[in-house]
């Protein structure tokens, strides 16, 4: 009850003192008010990333290897690079020879542009393919179809387009049956595929898929990785494990590896990305935290300093507060609690600049912000204020009355 | 009040109190030597030239300061023995403090003010509230309670710093020259309320210059040097 009414009371003196010296209190609580939005800023982005992850990397197909010459997030550039192209037809050798796989195919892709009559898109990435494609990324058709076992076999020039493309094109025709060209070559389109979305603001609906063969006759390796990957997808992800051993196996002795030299592929999966993904976040997270903790120290200094001038300056009323039977921690208990209060303000200012900051990003780096971190805000700069407010309220404490009482 | 178990009977029984002032170069003897007894419901004044001690023996009375020699039993307990906090409690339930310059909160209403021993005393809210309205009425500002103190006049001011002073019902009074500030219209009117509090049995120390002031009271105690001069009755009264 006490401590409540002394609370209440606090709060109010506190009060009445800060607004009296509002600009004072702005300025010093700069550096709170950095520090709480680099540290809300980095809340919102990691949960943002989080929902964005969540159950994500879908566009790379559930349960699904991606056997490629690249290991993915590993250093020896240098010597992947060395290693022996892979080609299409490996993919029907491991459909043939794998018991586990229930489907694969290649995959080589490359930026091209897309034409129908006047309307075209560039950076359009097209995929060629086989017909197991539909299985390993879990394609959904809208209209038409997607490529049969047939159009592979024999090199059609078809094509299943995203729906981004379908829109883009074709805003008054049907797109089934009608010839888009890409990169001058004509194909004719069989299938829509389902809206899929974006992910880190990037559209996932700009992308053709074309049969591999014709792919690699009309454009050859993309130039860049100059080899295929090849798309296993497991039945079930309890046989993941056994797959990988089962790929790394078939690999080996596709490329005529002898027990003792290293593998030259690679065999990745969605939770290598995942491990790059945890690097960036935890990327983020320090990099914040110290910034936060920075801009918190110099903050915190600065309020340091504001209630010592604070204190100086109201040595006369502190003596007027022990002469009518202030006790020391009371006199400290209205420094701390002004202290926490302007860092408190400080915070909900950073809150209110990460809220605004975390809108504008959120264009190209996916934020989420729920209500709680409004409170993780106030409450941690508050706990700043009170630690950095406790020397000065120390040092009005333990004024003598009748000194402070003197003070002109 | 009878007291048998100990032989110290007055109010305050201040014995060879010395203030000395260590300036570095040179020593200030603010008091240099004083004994003093007041008992319960007296009215005492302290006279002397500016820089003879008397505010230094009021702070030392208020147990806002500590003598550099001596010893001082308020209420048959020695002061010096006694810690921070309960010095505080003493400061807060047992003594009124009535000062020259009023030293009101600025910011805070005249009845915040008055509220203000009431809040350190532990109170709730709603107590301090009616407390504080009752000792404002008593001095007769009932109809200036929510004034800043820079909207009230000084005779005003001065009747919030003694409503502030009887607010925890203390029974020992300290002013120190409390119409130095004000003109002699008003200061009369404070002096009838000072008057009107030792009527009801509290203990009223004074200081002041003015002899007309010091004749309320029943007994006058002159310093000089920091020592006491003379320790009269007033022939009045
Ligand atoms: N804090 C202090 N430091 C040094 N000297 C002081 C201090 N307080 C009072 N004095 C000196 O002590 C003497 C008595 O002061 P004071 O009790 O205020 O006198 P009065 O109230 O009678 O005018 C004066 O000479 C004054 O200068
Ligand atoms: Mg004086």
């Amino acid at each position: 009850m006490r401590f409540f009414s002394d609370t209440a009371a606090g709060l109010r003196i506190a009060f009445r003192a800060l607004v009296s010296n509002k600009l004072r209190a702005a300025l010093t609580t700069l550096g709170i008010v950095i520090g709480v939005t680099t540290v809300i800023l980095m809340i919102t982005i990691i949960l943002g990333l989080n929902r964005a992850v969540e159950g994500q990397f879908a566009f790379l197909g559930a349960n699904t290897y991606y056997v490629s010459k690249w290991s993915w997030f590993e250093r020896n550039w240098r010597e992947q690079w060395m290693r022996p192209n892979m080609t299409p037809d490996m993919a029907l050798r491991i459909k043939e020879e794998s018991k586990l796989a229930m489907a694969a195919t290649p995959l080589d892709d490359r930026e091209m542009t897309v034409a129908f009559g006047a309307a075209q898109q560039t950076g359009v990435d097209v995929r060629g393919v086989s017909e197991d494609y539909l299985i390993t990324n879990s394609v959904a058709i809208d209209f038409g179809r997607f490529l049969s076992a047939e159009d592979v076999r024999r090199n059609q020039p078809v094509a299943v387009i995203g729906a981004g493309i379908a829109e883009r094109l074709f805003d008054k025709v049907q797109p089934i049956g009608q010839k888009i060209s890409i990169a001058g070559w004509k194909f004719r389109v069989i299938g829509v595929a389902e809206r899929v979305g974006s992910f880190f603001g990037q559209s996932m609906d700009y992308f053709v898929c074309i049969p591999y063969g014709t792919h690699m006759k009309r454009f050859g390796f993309d130039p860049r990785q100059n080899s295929t990957t090849i798309i296993v997808k497991a039945a079930s992800a309890a046989d993941m494990e056994d797959l990988k051993w089962e790929l790394k196996g078939l690999m080996r002795r596709i490329r005529k590896l002898s027990p003792t030299e290293p593998d030259d592929f690679g065999i990745n999966d969605q939770s290598l990305i995942m491990g790059a993904y945890n690097d960036l976040t935890s990327g983020i997270y320090t990099g914040g935290v110290i910034i936060a903790f920075i801009s918190l120290l110099v903050g915190g200094i600065g309020i340091m300093n504001i209630m010592l001038v604070s204190v100086t300056e109201r040595t006369a009323e502190i003596g007027l507060r022990k002469a009518l039977g202030a006790k020391r921690w009371m006199v400290s208990w209205q420094f701390l609690v002004e202290s926490a209060i302007i860092c408190a303000m400080g915070g909900l200012v950073g809150v209110g600049f990460a809220w605004g900051v975390s809108l504008a990003i959120n264009e190209f780096l996916p934020t989420y912000m729920p209500i709680w971190v409004v409170g993780i805000g106030i409450i941690f700069s508050a706990v700043v204020g009170v630690f950095f407010g406790l020397f000065p309220s120390i040092k009005a404490a333990n004024m003598p009355p009748i000194e402070a009482l003197r003070h002109e | 009040m009878s007291n048998f178990s100990n032989n110290h009977r007055a109010l305050i029984e201040i014995r060879g109190m010395k203030k000395i002032y260590d300036l570095g170069s040179v020593q200030v003897n603010a008091l240099n030597g004083v004994d003093v007894d007041i008992h319960e419901n007296e009215y005492v004044s302290i006279m002397g030239p500016s820089g003879s001690g008397k505010s230094t023996l009021m702070n030392l009375i208020g147990c806002l300061d500590t003598p550099s020699t001596g010893e001082y039993y308020l209420a048959n307990e020695r002061v010096a023995g006694l810690s921070d906090a309960k010095l505080a409690e003493i400061r807060n339930r047992r003594i009124g403090f009535v000062f020259q310059t009023f030293n009101l909160l600025p910011r805070a209403s005249a009845l915040q003010n008055v509220e203000l021993p009431l809040v350190y005393a532990g109170e709730s809210p709603s107590q301090r509230r009616r407390r504080a309205k009752e000792a404002l009425e008593a001095v007769g500002l009932t109809d200036r309670m929510k004034h800043k103190p820079n909207e009230l006049s000084g005779g005003q001011r001065q009747r919030v710093a003694v409503a502030r002073a009887l607010v925890t019902n203390p029974s020992i009074i300290l002013a120190d020259e409390p119409t130095g500030n004000l003109d002699s219209k008003t200061g009369a009117e404070i002096m009838e309320l000072l008057d009107r509090i030792h009527n009801e049995g509290n203990t009223i120390v004074l200081v002041t210059h003015e002899e007309e002031i010091a004749q309320h009271s029943q007994r006058i105690i002159r310093l000089l040097d920091g020592k006491i001069e003379s320790d009269r009755r007033t022939t009045s009264v």
